[in-house]
């Protein structure tokens, strides 16, 4: 049903709002990650076109690439909370479900049963994309507490390291010493070990990245949506800067990104051996399949 | 999710007017809190989620019980109180019933999540089974927590009994899924004077059920890629500047408070009205909701045993309140008795809101803490209603 939901009456296309016909048209829906993924954002109707956020935003970019990357955009829900994040999530063109503080992980486990009860033999994602105080800080039991049930859905963290919503604010994750408001000392305690807390909880795949290549970033995404459907809860912890807080300068926030991928932002990929097979076998399904098209295609030349 | 090896039950699904009014009933000696579960099994509720505390606990390991013998698809105990609730907001998205419950302090603690449910449009019932909001300390029945649920839209019935709580809770599903209702509805009563004690109930047969949850007739569609019309969010409005953010949130929650009004109709068709009126030719009545109903009624029964002039309000419904009912039951009274078991007196406030002169209102008797009521303190604020002399021994 999901792609006739958001398909109209070839009449009525006349009636709705341009914007709407050319994503159903241009857009992601229904279509491979080589025709509409981030392979080629700029060249495609993206599920993220206008958004609020500020000139230079690294996190504004990584929430775009998230939703180029989606396996099953017409089959997605995304939930969130307050933050920056939200502001742009908020207006892509995918279900997004906005609760109260902190809550997304506790909504996201009763969105994915009541999902799994309904369609059992559909594959719905549910995504919770939220910042570093959703996640870590007010949202910090409902998260812990969803990983620990094993709710079969993707945690994305946009790690800003600060309250940039709210105006500047220290954060769980905010470094050791950073200089912010309501640390007016510098914070006098470690950033929070996410990744680790992810991994004692029972993610079954866990990712810890500065999102410096975009191929890899869609991939680790991908298998972390892959993965939730059939295993069990999957983090990403993703940097996405916030230049206006610690004051970067928009031409540095690439460079910012990558110094921070030598730094705390290590890339770290985590997977047990079940999540382990479902990416071995589901990242070769992809591949025979993208193999078998452009054979077709080459068929079709000839 | 391994696989289900729950029994598969095969039940007759009938509509809610069937099934509160029509349908064959036994009478069943059993608690408050099996009343409810009982009523949950005969609602085709999809999920349940639980979270313990005294006194609701013993409602959700029943409904814990009815889902393993197969009543309810999806069940599981949360970790606290905002979690669950959040949870079932969550759910309500995919287009499925849901129940909870909870008591005083962990409908406070669920409370944010709780109060946004009209906003989000979130049918779900929710029972509260009424228990004192620390400190000091205690888990005793007491509805102050009914104060802080009043004002956020929900629709709240207050149950006098174990009767009133089978056939309310059942009710509250019909009417939160009205089209032009769609928001939640709680179903209080006392913890411990109605949960854990033992009262007659008339039950509909088990193996008859309200008809399942139609996502589709829904007002608000669910957020499943399934339903029409296509809900993909281009643009956020409430994003988009403090004026429209101010706007939409104004005109929303008026619609929200007008669902709210348009459940009255409903509370008539189901439960036969908002309120019952005994001896409605009286000066002096005892206005009481929940279990202080019930022993305002013992002291009703002992004033016509005496051949007092005494009448009776029984209030059901607390949201929407039966303003226009209540005025005109008491337009010629002198002497409104209000007992209550909280320490505030909120329905006390709201009687005297709801007339023109409120200065007939007794404040009281009032107990909290999680005492009983005894009758005597009503029989002696209707003696001095009366002007006549009482001599109160407790």
């Amino acid at each position: 049903m999901s792609l006739k939901y958001i398909t109209p009456a070839e009449r009525f296309k006349n009636y709705l709002p341009k914007d709407y016909v050319e994503l159903v048209d241009y857009g992601p829906f229904g279509k491979t990650q080589e025709e509409a993924g981030p392979g080629n954002m700029g060249q495609f109707k993206e599920l993220v076109e206008e958004h609020p956020m500020c000139s230079g935003c690294w996190m504004a970019y990584f929430i775009r690439l998230i939703f180029a990357s989606l396996p099953n955009p017409q089959e997605t829900v995304t939930l969130g909370t307050a933050g920056c994040g939200r502001l742009a999530i908020s207006q892509a063109a995918v279900p997004f479900i906005y609760g109260n503080y902190g809550d997304q992980n506790a909504m996201a486990s009763g969105l994915t049963r009541a999902f799994r009860l309904r369609f059992p033999e559909k594959t719905k994602d549910v995504v919770t994309i939220a910042g570093d105080g959703g996640t870590m800080d007010i949202g910090f039991s409902m998260t812990m507490h969803s990983w620990i049930r094993g709710e079969k859905f993707t945690t994305i963290m946009l790690d800003n390291e600060v309250y940039g919503n709210t105006g500047g604010q220290s954060s769980g994750m905010s470094p050791k010493g950073a200089i912010l408001k309501m640390a007016p000392k510098g914070k006098d305690f470690e950033k929070m070990p996410a990744t680790e807390l992810a991994k004692a909880a029972g993610c079954v795949y866990v990712v810890r990245l500065s999102p410096t290549n975009i191929k890899k970033a869609a991939k680790v995404i991908r298998r972390a949506i892959f993965v939730a459907r059939e295993v069990g809860p999957t983090f990403i912890h993703a940097y996405t800067s916030c230049n206006i807080e610690y004051s970067i300068p928009t031409e540095e926030v690439f460079q910012d990104a990558k110094d921070k991928e030598k730094t705390r932002f290590q890339f770290d990929e985590y997977m047990t051996d079940a999540a382990k097979e479902v990416i071995e076998r589901v990242e070769a399904e992809e591949k025979a399949a993208r193999v078998a098209r452009k054979a077709e295609k080459k068929e079709a030349v000839n | 999710m391994s696989s289900d090896t729950r029994p598969k039950l095969e039940k007759k699904l009938v509509d809610m007017n069937y099934l509160l009014k029509e349908a064959p009933r036994e009478q069943h000696f059993i608690t408050g809190a099996q009343a409810m579960a009982e009523a949950v099994k005969r609602a085709s509720v999809d999920m349940a989620i639980a979270y313990p505390i005294t006194p609701q606990s013993e409602v959700m390991h029943l409904v814990g019980d009815i889902y393993a013998q197969g009543h309810i698809k999806e069940y599981y105990r949360a970790e606290e109180e905002l979690g669950t609730m959040s949870a079932i907001a969550g759910a309500s998205r995919a287009g499925v019933r849901l129940f909870t419950a909870t008591s005083g302090p962990g409908l406070l603690r669920g409370l944010e999540a709780i109060v946004s449910w009209p906003g989000h449009r979130v049918p779900a019932v929710l029972g509260v089974l009424t228990r004192v909001v620390n400190a000091p300390l205690s888990i005793q029945p007491d509805n102050i927590e009914m104060a802080y649920l009043m004002h956020c839209g929900a629709v709240m019935l207050h149950a006098e009994n174990q009767q009133d709580t089978f056939d309310m809770t059942l009710a509250a599903f019909a009417i939160a899924e009205k089209v032009d209702v769609y928001i939640p509805v709680a179903v209080a009563t006392e913890g411990f004077f109605v949960t854990h004690a033992k009262g007659y109930v008339d039950m509909t047969p088990e193996d008859m059920a309200l008809n399942e949850f139609d996502p589709i007739a829904a007002p608000v569609p669910a957020m499943d890629n399934e339903t029409p019309p296509a809900r993909i969010q281009r643009d956020a409005p409430v994003q988009k500047s403090n004026f429209m953010s101010y706007l939409i949130h104004s005109v929303w929650q008026q619609e929200i408070w007008d669902s709210n009004k348009r459940a009255m109709k409903y509370i008539y068709e189901y439960l036969g009205g908002p309120i019952e009126v005994q001896n409605p030719e009286s000066d002096v009545f005892v206005v009481a909701s929940g279990c202080a109903a019930a022993q305002a009624r013992e002291a009703w029964r002992y004033a016509q045993e005496d051949g007092l002039s005494v009448g009776l309000i029984k209030v059901r419904s607390i949201r929407p309140f039966p303003i226009d009912e209540i005025r005109e039951a008491t337009k010629n009274a002198k002497k409104l008795i209000v007992p209550e078991h909280n320490i505030i007196g909120w329905l006390c406030t709201e009687v005297k809101a709801a007339i023109p002169n409120g200065g007939i209102v007794v404040e009281g008797p009032r107990v909290y803490g999680g005492m009983t009521l005894p009758v005597e303190l009503i029989m002696k604020e209707i003696h001095d209603a009366l002007g006549l002399e009482y001599d109160l021994k407790l």
